[in-house]
């Protein structure tokens, strides 16, 4: 193994440098038995590094629930889970981060992040049928923010649209804590016949190994180890740990692999994100304890001259790793040939576990599979945590102390131009909503994005969620509100929630500080999860979302975002948020509470960032949206649409715009109006009601335990508040439509 | 009748047009692949839309090379009906089986939205039945959607009656502000001078389904097959 490229003497510096720890480099050197070369070296560095090992998340993430009674696949067993969603369908849905690449080069970082996740799906035999993303960035009026949100959201466009597969749901969120670090959080979701999964695994003495899609370039070398560190201003210097997208060579593999999963000629397949090579040979021969024989020689590169590591930590797109059956060669590739795609072997599966990789006719790495992955010889930590000193400030807040502005008409304005709240229209219009003609949300505004099944009785329904400035403010109780709010868009929309896959965006794990963040974050979760008998069905971690900014680390807000599906048992019951009749009783369903904490209202109109979460008891939620789905089934309410960020108000305006029906309300004298109109407490549903049905509608609620009062009526084209006009509902729409592409120009 | 839909390498609105000529409206589909040398008995041929060949170098020019258009041009110049749809329109355009071309959005954005957009006249197969004073809200999603002919084209067209859709606003206006991408005149959709094919950006096949709550498109789809199969 002296091959040219191992010349380079190995060291504990060289292991740092590739980010390894010194007890990594000794523990690397006693499985091996032996001084690692520099190839085997760079294998350890990315499949140990924080994105490929999980080792500073995987032991709070194993108290996750991830048993229910749909599952297929479980967390961490395949590219991505598998639920059973009846009459033989499967559907495979995951998210994943691609955080730091678009920090440094937005298009096609965001771009490769689409790429990635959707080859998760199909790499299963799944056929993608809807998108979604979660989008944060720093304050909108920096150059760099609107830099970073013009090229991300072109790259999901570009990539995504060729693609041809839905956005049929997202959030845009702006925060100053993202200044240096965007988060781009990527969703997909595919449906497949339940008992055609493909595997990614690897087993049978002798089976060949073949490489197709896209030939191997040098560009995404060291992308997974990139990832785990903070980002600094010599980051710039990582830029070829970007990877480049070539959507059309990815519609292509997923036709091809699509027509291969229809065979029984393959044992299994994964697609080759993080690591590449690398990655995708180790994970698929650990899991059975077989091993490969790779020949680096026979891998179709795109220049001449790459040396063993390069060709191995490659994270060129669109790319897949097939064990197929002996025998069963031709069969595979003349599908890809039909699709004008690369189909080379490369290696065959060998006895005994380890992985041997040639070029020039030299052995030039020799490793164990399974000390390389998750669930194996990989490092396992665990990290200390503390609570931050903020933490307590929070709690000291008193809404006595804030004072209730005069016009409340002016704050509502503010609001509703708010660029978290304003429409996301600029954004949403560059993406292909349609493509596929499953999306029911097009016509009929949901609270959750609602995907046909064409010829069958149910659809599916799916959301991202999450208010990271709440986790902030209280880890454990905003990520339970986060997973419960996914829900509660789930079952506004008729539908019920079934499980949830995360992207866990958080700072260093090495801060005390930021750890109790993210333990905190996976209690409340648990929490909620359990409630909700959504299990957790795979996901990501990613960590080393912080910057130093004046010598100080800023990590951004805890951030993790919950991606739900649910089913849709009837489609006809499917709800939709907007108001749809003169004259229709508006009922809030829940409480209103005196109640601002971390609102958007205190946050941006007051400038106040240190309060508790807002109003939350799962308790209380679970019930909401148990009787919130039997009023549905019973075709009592016409329409439903969560209070959420910007408060009631919002949630009545946003009822308001689809179909320009006003709206006549009157407020709670029990409550401050500011806190009635804008606070955020949880919990909560407005839904309008037919006048001749509202007498079974209220005998239904007060047989129950959840609260609820009569807000007042659909009414004429304006905002009538305690008879006080806010203005007319499409110049609100107007202002709300346009006020994003505004920020963005100015 | 059997209609006949081409999958290039990159369409993506295929399965959606199978969907509604197939099962929707119960026809014969035939499926093309690009690499075909025989149109396999289908009378009306559709390019459905998407990202043929990744609409690198030019949307829709490499497809115009795919080894079937040589059968579709000669299906064409027989007679024979054929419609493109977005992507397809572009095909069309680079095959001069349709006259002008597509260029990119005045406002240099990739934009999908339901737009409106009316019958210019009842002249061809593809808008005979549709009433000319009414809006049908159909789906748009493309990026090179700005449709350009010189103005010698532009009057020759308009003599023959070739323009067969324009955009307008939900009232049937044809206005600037309901112009989505800058095109000439509000072009939606032209014909050749024979008038057996057609092209069109906006997506009629994503507003079939009464599932989706919009069966604007249906109207085009019906006014197509009432014509040719009475013709």
């Amino acid at each position: 193994m002296d091959t040219a490229a191992n010349q380079t003497e190995v060291t504990v510096e060289t292991a740092k440098e590739l980010g390894l720890l010194p007890e990594e480099f000794d523990q690397i050197k006693k499985i091996l038995g032996r001084t690692p070369n520099f190839t085997e070296l760079s294998i350890y560095s990315v499949m140990w590094s924080e994105h490929c090992s999980y080792k500073n998340s995987i032991k709070w993430l194993k108290t996750l629930p991830k048993e229910g009674p749909h599952m297929l696949a479980e967390a961490g067993e395949e590219n991505a889970g598998l639920v059973d969603i009846g009459d033989d369908l499967a559907c495979a849905f995951k998210i994943e981060s691609h955080n730091h690449p678009s920090a440094l080069e937005p298009y096609q970082g965001a771009a490769t992040g689409v790429g990635g996740i959707n080859r998760d799906i199909f790499t299963m035999g799944a056929r993608p049928v809807a998108q979604l993303n979660s989008l944060r960035f720093g304050s909108i009026d920096l150059d760099r923010t609107k830099w970073l949100l013009k090229g991300v959201v072109k790259g999901i466009g570009d990539y995504g649209n060729s693609f041809g597969i839905p956005v049929v749901g997202g959030e845009v969120f702006f925060d100053e804590c993202y200044n240096t670090n965007p988060l781009v959080n990527a969703m997909s979701a595919g449906i497949m016949d339940a008992g055609k999964m493909i595997s990614a695994t690897s087993y049978g003495v002798g089976n060949p190994v073949y490489i197709v899609g896209s030939s191997t370039g040098k560009d995404g070398i060291h992308g997974a180890a990139f990832a785990s560190k903070d980002i600094s201003e010599d980051s710039m210097e990582d830029l070829p740990a970007v990877q480049v997208g070539d959507p059309f060579q990815e519609k292509l593999l997923l036709e091809a692999s699509l027509e291969l999963a229809e065979t029984d000629a393959i044992i299994g397949m994964q697609d080759m994100g993080a690591a590449g090579i690398t990655c995708s040979t180790s994970e698929m021969s650990g899991k059975e304890g077989f091993g490969m024989t790779i020949d680096l020689d026979k891998v179709p590169t795109r220049q001449a001259g790459m040396l063993p590591f390069e060709i191995l930590l490659s994270e060129s797109q669109e790319r897949m790793l097939v064990v197929v059956k002996k025998g069963r060669e031709a069969e595979v590739e003349a599908i890809f040939e039909k699709w004008d795609l690369n189909c080379e072997q490369i290696g065959e599966v060998t006895e005994g576990g380890r992985l041997e990789y040639y070029m020039g006719g030299e052995k030039v790495a020799d490793v164990p599979a399974e000390s390389l992955i998750l669930g194996g010889g990989a490092p396992v930590y665990e990290r200390e945590y503390n609570e931050p000193a903020y933490y307590q400030e929070n709690q000291k807040f008193k809404i006595e102390n804030i004072e209730q502005p005069k016009d409340l008409k002016a704050v509502a304005k503010f609001l509703y131009t708010h660029p978290n709240i304003a429409s996301k229209k600029w954004v949403i219009e560059q993406y292909d909503s349609m493509v596929g003609t499953v999306n029911m949300s097009t016509n009929k505004p949901t609270d959750a994005g609602i995907v046909n099944l064409k010829g069958l009785k149910k659809a599916l329904a799916f959301t991202v969620d999450c208010n990271a400035r709440y986790v902030h403010a209280d880890p454990e109780q905003g990520c339970a509100i986060a997973v419960a709010e996914a829900a509660r868009n789930i079952v506004c929309s008729g539908g019920e929630p079934s499980a949830i896959t995360n992207c866990l965006n958080f700072g260093n794990p090495y801060s005390p500080e930021v750890y109790w963040q993210f333990v905190g974050a996976i209690n409340g979760m648990r929490k909620s999860c359990e409630k909700f008998k959504t299990p957790v069905t795979g996901g990501n971690v990613s960590f080393y979302n912080q910057s130093t900014q004046d010598d100080k680390d800023v990590p951004v807000f805890p951030t993790p975002t919950i991606g739900m599906m649910g089913i849709v048992p009837d489609k006809t019951k499917v709800t939709s948020l907007a108001f749809q009749n003169e004259g229709d009783k508006i009922y809030m369903l829940g409480e209103s509470r005196n109640d601002i904490n971390s609102s958007e209202y205190l946050y941006a109109y007051h400038k106040v960032k240190q309060s508790p979460a807002p109003h939350f008891d799962l308790d209380e939620e679970f019930s909401l949206q148990a009787k919130l789905k039997e009023l549905i089934h019973n075709d009592l309410v016409v329409s439903a649409h969560d209070c959420a960020d910007g408060g009631l108000f919002i949630s009545l305006l946003e009822a308001a715009m689809p179909n320009n029906l006003g709206f006549e309300v009157s407020s709670d004298d029990e409550v401050r109006k500011d806190a009635f109109l804008f606070g955020e407490a949880q919990s909560r549903v407005v839904v309008s009601v037919r006048v001749e049905q509202e007498e079974a509608f209220v005998e239904s609620l007060s047989a129950s335990d959840v609260p609820f009062s009569l807000l007042g009526e659909v009414k004429g084209d304006s905002m009538l508040i305690d008879e006080e006009d806010f203005g007319k509902v499409n110049e609100a729409k107007e202002a709300f439509e346009n006020a994003l592409e505004g920020y963005l120009n100015s | 009748m059997k209609f006949g839909v081409i999958t290039f390498p990159g369409s993506n609105c295929d399965q959606d047009m199978i969907y509604v000529l197939e099962t929707i409206m119960g026809y014969e589909v035939e499926r093309l692949w690009h690499k075909d040398h025989s149109l396999k008995g289908a009378d009306f041929i559709v390019l459905p839309g998407g990202f043929s060949y990744g609409d690198y170098l030019r949307s829709g020019a490499i497809a115009n090379y795919s080894p079937i258009m040589k059968e579709v041009v000669e299906h064409a110049k027989k007679g024979g009906y054929v419609l493109g749809i977005c992507n397809g329109f572009q095909i069309l355009c680079e095959s001069k089986l349709l006259p002008g071309t597509l260029l990119h959005n005045n406002h240099q954005k990739f934009v999908c939205k339901n737009i409106f957009m009316k019958a210019n006249n009842n002249t061809s197969a593809i808008n005979a039945e549709v009433p000319t004073d009414q809006a049908l809200k159909i789906p748009i999603a493309h990026a090179e959607g700005r449709y350009f002919a010189t103005e010698e084209m532009l009057n020759e067209m308009n003599e023959k009656g070739q323009i067969i859709y324009r955009y307008c606003n939900e009232e049937g206006e044809v206005t600037p502000e309901a112009n989505p991408n800058g095109s000439l005149e509000n072009i939606a959709g032209v014909c050749n001078a024979e008038k057996n094919v057609f092209g069109m950006m906006p997506h009629p096949e994503r507003a079939a389904d009464p599932e989706l709550g919009n069966t604007d498109g249906l109207k085009i789809f019906k006014s197509m097959v009432q014509q040719v199969v009475s013709a």
